[in-house]
């Protein structure tokens, strides 16, 4: 299947970028095998397939970043050997990470010109030019951004925007897009690609990587599909179905993405009473009871997160009460909520669910120090055993136990941070995200997993930008707007006409 | 997003409160040492008003000269979220070799001397680049190791030799004692450079690049900035004005000799921290650094002026380079508050 040729090869004009059968290997992992795509002007081409399939790696290729160690690699018919990201962005390469990358002590502006600022006199750096012409990359972008301010604490909504803003400045021939909706919601996303279908229009080639089919349909003109390290198909968007996108990229069908099973719904076990932080959100009441999944539906910069950190005490707050099983928790304190029997799997993994530089042993068990203690030492054996059982049951993917977290491919990232905090058997479990960037193999078992800790009686608040899986999972439904909660929705009740407009009515409504 | 058409006049009046000069100056990160500059020399006057005698000045801009162009290469430095420990052991050896020079070769002109110094400095930097960029080992243990290489090559060139200030031309000498429009012709020297420098950082691309690789240098390696190259020359320059600072030592002072410049770059480290330099690198300014250089040699001559026991100078200093820190710390959790909350408005 992977000899496949790619179609379109007997078009006259040259593809923009041609990658044909790259590999990289990393000593003795094979990261990836045949990458092949082809990206033409003027047009939207999708990169699907699933975590660990070769997609990030082949993208590092095309940024730069990496040199394959086999394969032939052509820019506009000529054939390159990128040596620095900067040759790839000679070549009109640009690179908008999942996870954005910017400087957070430099400006907005900065951050979008860094490195080819506008000059003035002297051949110094005139702030102002630099200034208004971010102005109006947000402008054409329809978001109004404070050039002038700092990059830190920005949203990652936000940020991926000075990414776009970055590649527009650069005015690239070739756009590279790694799961780039992965942190938008709704309107964030609809605004995205009507910048992406602009420049396809004005002849540019965007490569575009997502795990959800329906932006993959709604935007692109053809999907290349990889799978294990190697490409398996293309296929022109118009001619294909997602039934057999999802057969070609996971080798197996999947039938049920959103398993959630009916569970006896208990007592409340979380109980939250007119919680506010002054500017971020308010009146916030909610309640979590035993086997039930809740949902905290929303828009990006709703307040769905800081709620939750909120609630766990990573966050203060300025008034009401969080009760646990009965017992109000004390604020601003996450080692009493864990100990009441709380655990937080957070929306961005890399930086808060776990230490990168850590074994996946370490970090499965990083939870449980205490208990596996003896002597107050930690039980090197014990820990090994527990972390090993763990990786099994939640089939974590790696080489070795040992082999750092930061090795690992951000699905099987995401399932070492679920099952850190299912070691300690929590009363209640917060997931913010828990499918962001995963893909749909990945997915499934995680929604499987909550499923199945819904079942034991846990109690279960989930965050979710995707509606599938809010609708598929959720018992009920909180949607936020600007920090306070619009609606509240039973499972019954629950449509995605119903989750998005109480999402957004009332920001019309206030204006 | 649909409040797009509404947003622009409620977006513009923070924007315009935040560009107003007043408050750029507010938030300024040098404003908190160039006050406690202010304050520190304003009370000493008012309790010994000889402390603001010309002289006075002149000896207190002299004093703070070497370590103020010492403070401008170490924030280029730490900018990038490096530091260089062997500043000390560098403007040692250049000034060894300055009087050596002149009481060795006969009639060696002094801008030969000056050069040949600048020399030595930018290629003892260009060693400390080079490890730091290729090893891969942090700054922190790289020039540890050189502050201790370089000191050593100055014990065994030294070994008890010392040259004297009668061994230099009085031309030499006098630039450290002739004024210029009454500041000291060294002094003036030192504030080129500072105001090169900073101007380099704030407005050249490669210097905004160097913020921007302290600020995160994984995402500058990401965004193709050339990361090696900017850090190599930030430690080639450092050693370069490390080397400039050994000639003035030589011009200043009466002896150079093996141990001459030792310990001088925790001062110097010290002065960049508390003029608002971050040690963790991505902000701060060398204008910062040499104020803060300024403060801390004042701090010494102003507490001899107020007969405050020797003794305590030290720990002054220290509790200084503390409240630098919290400061900077208290102001960044207020900007992120700030930040919130304007944001959370806007949404």
């Amino acid at each position: 299947m992977a000899e496949q040729s790619v179609p379109g090869s007997d078009e006259p004009n040259e593809p923009l970028l041609r990658l044909q059968h790259g590999a990289k290997t990393f000593g003795p992992v094979v990261a990836l095998a045949d990458g092949t795509v082809e990206l033409r002007a003027g047009e939207i081409h999708a990169l699907v397939g699933e975590n660990g399939a070769g997609k990030s790696t082949l993208v590092k290729i095309l940024a730069g970043l990496y040199h394959p160690d086999a394969g032939d690699f052509q820019v506009a018919g000529r054939p390159v050997a990128f040596r620095s990201v900067a040759d790839s962005k000679a070549a009109g390469i640009s690179v908008i990470y999942q996870e954005p990358t910017l400087f957070p002590d430099l400006t907005v502006a900065e951050n979008i010109f860094i490195g080819r600022q506008p000059r003035g006199a002297l051949g110094l750096i005139s702030r102002k030019a630099m200034r208004s012409a971010a102005r109006e990359l947000f402008d054409q972008l329809g978001v109004p951004i404070d050039p002038d301010r700092i990059a830190e604490g920005l949203s990652i909504a936000d940020q991926q925007i000075i990414e776009i803003a970055k590649a527009l400045s650069l005015d690239a021939r070739v756009l590279i897009m790694d799961e780039p909706t992965a942190a938008l919601s709704g309107v964030e996303v609809e605004r995205l690609f009507a910048v992406a279908r602009s420049l396809r229009d004005r002849g540019a080639g965007i490569l575009f990587i997502s795990h959800r089919f329906d932006e993959v349909f709604a935007l692109t003109d053809r999907i290349t599909v990889m799978r294990d390290g190697r490409y398996i198909a293309t296929h022109d968007t118009a001619s294909v179905r997602v039934e057999q996108i999802v057969r070609e990229m996971v080798g197996r069908d999947i039938d049920q993405l959103f398993p959630k099973e009916e569970a006896v719904i208990g007592n409340a076990m979380l109980r939250v009473k007119g919680l506010a932080r002054a500017g971020v959100f308010s009146g916030i009441d909610l309640e979590v009871r035993t086997g039930e999944i809740v949902a905290l539906a929303g828009l990006v910069g709703a307040g769905r997160t800081e709620v939750a950190r909120a609630v766990f005490g990573i966050d203060p707050y300025d008034e009401g009460t969080v009760e646990l099983a009965g017992r109000r928790l004390k604020p601003g304190d996450p080692q009493a909520a864990i100990d009441a029997g709380a655990g937080f799997v957070p929306e961005d993994r890399r930086k808060q669910g776990l230490v990168m530089d850590l074994s996946v042993a370490r970090n499965l068990t990083l939870t449980l120090r205490n208990s596996l203690a003896r002597f107050g030492l930690i039980d090197a054996r014990r820990e090994q055993r527990t972390a090993a059982e763990w990786s099994k049951r939640l089939q974590v993917k790696t080489g070795s136990q040992e082999y750092a977290v930061s090795t690992l491919s951000g699905g099987n990232q995401q399932k070492v941070v679920l099952a850190k905090w299912l070691a300690t058997e929590p009363k209640l479990l917060i997931v913010d995200e828990p499918t962001r960037g995963i893909d749909v193999g990945t997915k499934s078992d995680v929604h499987r997993l909550l499923s199945d800790l819904a079942g034991r009686g846990i109690a279960i608040l989930m965050i979710s930008s995707e509606l599938p899986e809010v609708l598929g999972m959720a018992d009920r439904v909180l949607v936020m707007h600007e920090g306070r909660i619009t609606a509240e929705l039973s499972r019954e009740d629950a449509t995605p006409e119903s989750v998005m407009h109480a999402a957004t009515a009332s920001m019309e409504g206030a204006k | 997003m649909t409040t797009t058409e509404t947003r622009p006049p409620s977006a513009a009046q923070p924007e315009a409160k935040r560009n107003s000069p007043l408050s750029a100056v507010l938030r300024a990160r040098e404003l908190p040492v160039a006050l406690a500059l202010v304050i520190l020399v304003t009370v000493t006057a008012i309790a010994n008003p000889l402390f603001l005698s010309p002289q006075g000045v002149k000896d207190l801009l002299l004093n703070a000269t070497i370590i103020v162009i010492l403070a401008v290469g170490q924030a280029i430095v730490i900018i990038t979220r490096n530091v260089d420990l062997s500043v000390g052991s560098i403007l040692g050896l250049v000034a060894f070799m300055t009087g050596s020079l002149f009481a060795n070769v006969e009639g060696i002109p002094i801008p030969v001397v000056f050069l040949a110094g600048l020399a030595l400095g930018a290629v003892l930097g260009a060693i400390n680049g080079l490890l730091v960029t290729l090893a891969k080992v942090p700054a922190l243990v790289i020039t540890l190791g050189t502050l201790y290489i370089y000191r050593g090559v100055n014990n065994a060139w030294a070994g008890g030799t010392q040259y004297f200030a009668g061994d230099r031309p009085d031309a030499f000498g006098a630039l450290s004692v002739d004024t210029f429009l009454g500041f000291p012709v060294i002094t003036l020297l030192a504030l080129v450079v500072v105001v090169v420098v900073g101007v380099f950082l704030a407005g050249a691309r490669s210097g905004r690049d160097l913020y921007a690789i302290g600020s995160d240098p994984e995402a500058a390696r990401v965004f193709g900035l050339p990361v090696g190259r900017r850090v190599f020359l930030a430690f080639v320059t450092n050693g370069l004005l490390a080397g400039l600072a050994g000639v003035l030592y030589a011009s200043r002072f009466n002896s150079v000799g093996a141990t001459t410049g030792s310990g001088m770059e925790l001062d110097v480290v010290a002065a960049a921290v508390v003029g608002g330099v971050a040690i963790f690198g991505g902000s701060g300014s060398v204008f910062g650094a040499a104020i803060g250089a300024i403060l801390l040699t004042t701090i010494t001559s102003a507490l001899t002026a107020l007969r405050v026991d020797k003794f305590w100078q030290q720990a002054i200093v220290g509790v200084l380079i503390l409240a630098a820190i919290i400061i900077d710390r208290i102001a960044s959790v207020r900007t992120a508050r700030k930040l919130r909350i304007s944001e959370a408005r806007d949404v």
